[in-house]
């Protein structure tokens, strides 16, 4: 194993750091060290987008693929090997605009201008993931492209327009990325062997970055140093950096392991690998579970779910983390690593308690399993928030029940924002089990969830909404999946002509067809 | 999506001025190139000079407490301090207040809320400036004794504790009235805060200049005022602070006052330190110092008579100012004077109040009371309708103010410009109320989870600043030998496009093209004692101050071109870049290069004091505003009953902007003030535990309007009208006034909650923000059979025509 500098590409140049802690931020970074000012600081949580930059990544294939971030949370190690495009990146050779500027320019989409370049970025990555034949991205194209941005001075309806405009100028050469020099480009940065990034963190400790590259590698080094911060996409992490200036140890860095950004689907079991991103994971569970479109369209932002993991959201056992409560209910395993050994449990027994969770000193998540579709399942996924773009779960809820005749052969009822972690409803589903599916035994299981549950008030609600709207999503499940006149999506949820037509997965069709990823 | 994407372009220009016009043309933001490339500056993107410092403020972890002690030592041990400072370091005035002096820049002796500025860390970067500053929560830092904090408007209210003496305003005789008339209304209601959630943080930097001079760069709507707050807390001459400001990342009326406690800051350390120093506040930080806007809490009487025409009311407006006066006052008087909306209210007594409490001080922010004060009197307006089973659209007609009578507004103005009759017409027609009104009914009545509603709310909203003296503004402009223009006025900058605006005005006068004339930042060393951009005035005065200074270039051009070329210098025009002189065509450039040779004055400054405006703030009566902007709106929303979730399905606006001088700057105007009034009104809720800690602060627990929450159908359109006053080119603010427009879709959800009533008198008690528990709040109240107001019937009142039909419902609603 080496020590290495980080090296990247941008603005057409390599580039090669060292002696700065590994948690600096790509945002810092480039504004302070680089003095790029183009990237803007909104609020340095991932949050309001105004930092988006995309990440290049050769994908292995010869191509790169795309990922817009937000590189306020993002440590500048991750971006060893890839290749950074700010908004300074984007005017072409002739120092006139790229499309996607000058539609801005045209639509009217700025006013003060302070959110542009990253709505500039978001849009860029989106047109280059557009097919050119498609036309024109569509409203909920755009919608989920752009919903870590956040603009308050235009009230989004100019920047729709620029977004559904930038594909009507004719490109010239250079407004569409050439992946393949870029990925022969990139080769250049490739590694074979660990990168390991020594560095002298604010406390003035010495500490090592690692980003093993095999799974053996990475479990090795996880043995070896249990007391090594885990990193996957930093949407958390970086939080704990630049909101409670937190020094993080020794780092760990997963996303470089191949192998555990797999994703595999045999008969019984999708296998999620841990460091597959939210984006790439909810794509392929929508194939199965279609019924995931509205959480996976609300789950956070383009930007966070390019870079935050299905492991991570799950190893960071948040309450109101939206992806458990749909895998719970599913009956999802957690596959466990440590060393050479491996082992499976339930998701829904893998926590303890409010951020406790049963992972061993020196073990980590390699996987998730999500058992494949059954006949006679319904399974419905909902979240409440006061914001439907980028908020964070006031509840969030899961049913899964079995139907045999008519009758419940089993139930699956999973809770965010309930508890102290993501909780099953066991008395509820107890109310459920052998019952025929009627409204009375709805009612049944309603009232039950009183027994689950003894929610708290926060800032994202009172602890009386949340045991009411508790019962009310389980009423909407029975509304949606009862046998008689089940009532559609558009008429139980105000949201569906959003996220019905931004997920066109249907059962069966090919995995990950539904976004780029 | 939008229709009137296409009538940007199709716009026509003010006919037969010139042939590419600059005004009335929809011209792209001055900077929108720059934007788009990430190449526009602001104040964090200023090359840094050498030995630049950073700086980040430590906060009070109590609401109200005495300070005992402050340990500043442990906080300069801190790695990469390299100086702390507390209230004793300011040499001058430790005041950072706009009107009142009782706004510490640090605080001395006593925390006032939780939030508060207690010493500033001056260090090498900003990263160990706010981790040394994280040191003020420790509890050995900063020793304090708590006192009693009074967190809520109604308990600051109970115990009569305000920042401003109380306003009171009576016209005519509201008792008798009430309770002489045949029905009389009662209730309550209130609305929460907003935080102004400029993209672009607080900041300033400052630079030590020879003397006791200073530079600072400062994110403001209000230079003058910096360069004042910056020159009493040194202790210097104005004239040694020069502030400027290219542009900010948004202001929303947040960077109007509150930017002083950032320039004052680094200002103190700069000043200190001999060095330049830079304060950026975390996103956190922001939202934990600085004022919002006021939330508000009503008490309300109406009588109204059975047509629901408004026949006397009286109105309690109680204001959270937080915990100085900041800008309360004015505020509270803009919402007493906002009270009336579009409506004519011949007695009427409203009260405003602007309460004390141990929370940050609320501000300006975009409408500045006016929101408040008109928000409630559509609330009752939409009652009042409801308990007598009209249509809100009429009661709200019925109610206008007139043209030759019913047109004196309660503060003694006489409305002379009043166009919202008309303008509600053509919205009527274009938006199809009357069949959407119906379709909504059919869909509700075959819906059992999902329910629609509809409302139109008009909006007519008074133009200047309520002090008069404000109403000035000054300009410079400089025409350079290749004639090419450089203007400069007093008003800033924030996204609003006003130097777009005012580019505008001197290209047409000067009749050169808009790419001839540029505008540069604001500088207290070039037009002084500038008022704030705010109150929607910024194009109105400094548009007019820099129409003068080309003006007076021109003529001076004319008289030189007369005598050059003969004829009468009133017959010279100027347009499309050339001179027409006495059957002569001359290029501007060349005319430039000839009188600058013929030593002729090529720059000039402009003036401009609003006339005719005048404001008795004892009597709170007088003539405050120049002229009164216009406009409707139509919102259509669906609501879920079961959890309270609810979506813009379209909203049809249409605006009074004047004669417009950029339709597609005052169209984006109007927009964003939509989504963000609509913000106010549904998602942006500020949320305060017990021990009065502001837990909604930052994106990800303050949620502000996202592109989803952009309606698919958003049909914005500019009312075809003139400014009746000679306003510049005969336009109209569009700042503030549009952000009431979205009353509609508080009132759409509203009417939705009504939808699950079987009963048609029913109101449902919806507060604001109507977040989804708000409205299950509001559809549970409804079930349990709980009305938002109270309705009593006068049986000593005069029998009205329709007098059994109004029993009949009222019997039918059980009160």
């Amino acid at each position: 194993m080496d020590t290495h500098t980080i090296r990247y590409l941008h603005r057409g140049e390599y580039r090669e750091v060292g002696n700065l802690p590994a948690t600096r931020t790509v945002l810092q970074h480039l504004r302070e060290d680089l003095h790029c000012t183009g990237t803007k600081e909104g609020c340095a949580e991932g949050d309001c987008g105004a930092c988006t930059v995309v990440v290049g990544e050769a994908d292995g294939t010869g191509g790169v693929t795309l990922r817009a971030v937000n590189s306020c949370i993002q440590f500048l190690p991750t971006l060893d090997g890839r290749a950074l495009f700010t908004v300074e990146d984007l005017r072409r050779a002739d120092g006139s605009l790229h499309p996607v500027q000058q539609a801005m320019v045209d639509c009217h989409g700025s006013q003060c201008g302070f959110c542009t370049p990253g709505f500039v970025m978001s849009m860029w990555a989106l047109y280059q993931d557009q097919d050119p034949a498609a036309g024109a991205p569509t409203r909920q194209e755009i919608d989920e492209a752009l919903a870590g941005n956040l603009c308050r001075c235009t009230g989004y309806r100019p920047i729709i327009a620029a977004a559904q405009a930038m594909v009507d100028y004719v490109p010239q050469p250079g407004d569409r990325l050439d992946r393949k020099a870029l990925a022969k480009r990139l080769g250049a940065l490739r590694r074979d062997d660990t990168f390991e990034y020594p560095f002298v963190d604010l406390a003035g400790a010495s500490r090592r970055f690692f980003a093993p590259r095999s799974l053996d590698e990475f479990a090795r080094l996880r043995a070896a140093h249990p007391e090594a911060r885990v990193l996957a996409g930093s949407t958390d992490l970086g939080l704990w950096v630049t909101k409670q200036f937190r020094e993080l140890g020794d780092i760990l860095y997963i996303g470089n392991v191949a192998e555990l950004r797999d994703i595999e689907a045999d008969g019984e079991v999708l296998t999620i690998g841990a460091a597959a991103s939210l984006q790439e994971a909810f794509a392929a569970i929508a194939t199965d579970y279609p019924e995931v479109a509205e959480i996976w369209q609300r789950f956070a932002s383009v930007p966070i779910r390019n870079a935050g993991t299905l492991g991570g959201n799950v190893a960071n056992g948040s309450p109101i983390g939206d992806s458990m409560p749909a895998l719970i209910a599913l009956g999802a395993q957690v596959v466990l690593r440590e060393g050479t050994r491996s082992r499976t449990m339930p998701l829904d027994a893998f926590y303890l308690g409010y951020q406790k969770t049963a992972l061993n000193p020196g073990e980590f998540i390699a996987a998730i399993g999500v058992p494949r579709p059954t006949q006679d399942l319904s399974f419905r996924t909902y979240k409440l928030s006061k914001r439907y773009d980028s908020d964070i779960s006031a509840v969030c809820a899961a049913f899964a029940i079995h139907l045999s005749n008519g009758h419940i052969s089993s139930a699956r009822i999973a809770f965010g924002g309930m508890a102290a972690t993501p909780k099953r409803a066991a008395a509820a589903e107890a109310a459920l089990i052998g019952a025929q599916w009627s409204e009375q035994a709805a009612r049944a299981a309603m009232d039950a969830l009183a027994v689950d549950y003894q929610p708290l008030t926060d800032m994202r609600a009172s602890d009386r909404y949340r045991a009411k709207t508790a019962r009310n999503l389980l009423y909407r499940f029975w509304l949606e999946t009862r046998e008689e006149k089940p009532l559609d999506m558009a008429n139980v949820n105000v949201f569906t002509p959003i996220f019905t037509s931004a997920s066109s997965a249907e059962p069966g069709t090919e995995p990950g067809a539904a976004t780029s990823a | 999506m939008n229709q009137q994407h296409e009538a940007f372009f199709t716009e026509p220009a003010v006919a037969g001025l010139v042939a590419t016009p600059s005004i009335g043309a929809s011209r792209p933001h001055e900077s929108a190139q720059l934007h788009v490339a990430g190449e526009a500056a602001y104040t964090d993107d200023i090359i840094e000079l050498q030995g630049t410092l950073h700086a980040a403020l430590g906060l009070s972890k109590h609401a109200h407490a005495k300070i005992l002690s402050i340990d500043l030592e442990r906080v300069r041990r801190a790695p990469g301090v390299i100086a702390v400072l507390s209230a004793a370091d300011i040499p001058g005035l430790n005041d950072c207040g706009p009107i009142l002096h009782d706004d510490p820049v640090l605080a001395d002796g006593l925390v006032q809320f939780l939030g508060q500025p207690v010493f500033a860390v001056i260090a090498e970067t900003q990263d160990l400036a706010r981790r040394a500053a994280q040191l003020a929560q420790h509890d050995d830092v900063i020793r304090y004794e708590p006192l009693e904090a009074v967190l809520t408007t109604r308990e600051a209210r109970a115990r009569e504790q305000y920042v401003v003496p109380p306003m009171h305003l009576v016209r005519g005789e509201p008792d008798r009235r009430i309770a002489e008339a045949p029905y009389r209304l009662t209730g309550e209601f209130e609305v929460g805060g907003q935080e102004q959630f400029y993209l672009e943080g607080q900041i300033a930097y400052a630079v030590p200049k020879e003397g006791d001079s200073m530079h600072v760069w400062s994110s403001t709507q209000h230079p003058s005022e910096m360069q004042h707050v910056i020159a009493h807390v040194l202790d210097v001459p104005n004239h040694a602070v020069l502030v400027e400001c290219r542009r900010m990342g948004g202001g929303f009326g947040g960077k109007e006052s509150q930017s002083a406690l950032f320039a004052a800051v680094a200002a103190l350390a700069a000043h200190k330190l001999r060095r330049p120093v830079k304060l950026r506040a975390d996103r956190d930080d922001d939202f934990m110092i600085t004022g919002k806007r006021h939330d508000a809490w009503y008490r309300y009487e109406a009588g109204i008579d059975s047509q629901g025409r408004l026949l006397g009311a009286r109105v309690e407006i109680a204001l959270r100012a937080g915990f100085s006066a900041d800008l309360s006052g004015a505020v509270a008087t803009r919402a007493l004077c906002h009270f009336d909306n579009a409506y004519y209210l011949s007695d009427v007594d409203i009260l405003s109040l602007a309460c004390k409490t141990n929370t940050q001080s609320n501000t300006a922010f975009r409408g500045f009371g006016g929101p408040q004060g008109a928000l409630v009197m559509e609330v009752i307006l939409d009652a009042i309708a409801r308990k007598l089973g009209r249509d809100p659209l009429e009661v709200r007609q019925l109610n206008y103010y007139g043209t030759a009578d019913r047109n004196v507004t309660p503060y003694g103005q006489t409305v002379e410009d009043n166009v919202i009759a008309p303008l509600t017409d053509e919205l009527v027609a274009t938006s199809e109320y009357r069949t959407r009104r119906a379709e909504i009914a059919d869909y509700n009545r075959d819906s059992p989870v999902l329910k629609r509603g509809l409302a139109l709310t008009p909006v007519k909203f008074g133009i200047s600043f309520n002090v008069p003296h404000l109403n000035q503004a000054g300009a410079l402009v400089h025409v350079y030998r290749d004639g090419s223009a450089l203007v400069n006025h007093g008003g800033t900058e924030m996204g609003q496009g006003l130097n777009t605006k005012v580019a505008q005005v001197v290209a047409h006068t000067l009749g050169i093209d808009l790419l001839r004339v540029r505008v540069t930042a604001t500088d207290t060393s070039k037009v002084a004692n500038t008022s704030a951009t705010a109150a929607s005035t910024g194009s109105d005065l400094n548009g007019k101050a820099a129409e003068a200074a080309a003006l007076t270039i021109r003529e001076r051009l004319a008289a030189f071109a007369a005598r050059t070329y003969g004829g009468e210098p009133r017959a010279v025009e100027f347009r499309d870049g050339m001179v027409h002189a006495n059957g002569h065509e001359i290029a501007f450039r060349t005319l430039i290069e000839g009188a600058y040779l013929a030593r002729v004055q090529l720059w000039s400054d402009g003036f401009y004091a609003t006339p005719k405006v005048h404001w008795n703030a004892k009597t709170l009566t007088g003539s405050p505003f120049y002229y009164f902007a216009y406009g409707a709106a139509l919102s259509e929303v669906i609501v879920d009953t079961l959890t309270g979730e609810w979506k813009l399905l379209r909203a049809d606006v249409l605006y009074d902007a004047g004669r417009s001088i950029n339709p597609a700057i005052d169209i984006g105007q109007v927009e964003g003030a939509f989504i963000q009034g609509m913000g106010w009104l549904t998602t942006e809720e500020l949320w305060w535990n017990k021990d009065g800690r502001l837990m909604t602060h930052a994106p990800s627990t303050y949620k502000i309007p996202a592109i989803s929450d952009c309606p698919d159908a958003f049909h914005v359109k500019l009312f075809d009208n003139e400014n009746v006053e000679p306003s510049v080119f005969r336009s109209k603010a569009v700042g503030e006034p549009p952000l009431l427009l979205p009353f509609s879709v508080f009132l759409a959800i509203r009417d939705a909650v009504a939808a699950t009533s079987s009963d048609p008198t029913c109101v449902p008690p919806l507060r604001a923000p109507a977040t989804p528990e708000a409205i299950l709040d509001a559809i549970d109240a409804v079930a349990d059979g709980i009305s938002a107001v109270e309705i009593q019937a006068n049986a000593l009142a005069a029998p009205a025509e329709s007098e059994g039909a109004i029993m009949a419902t009222l019997d039918t609603a059980g009160r």
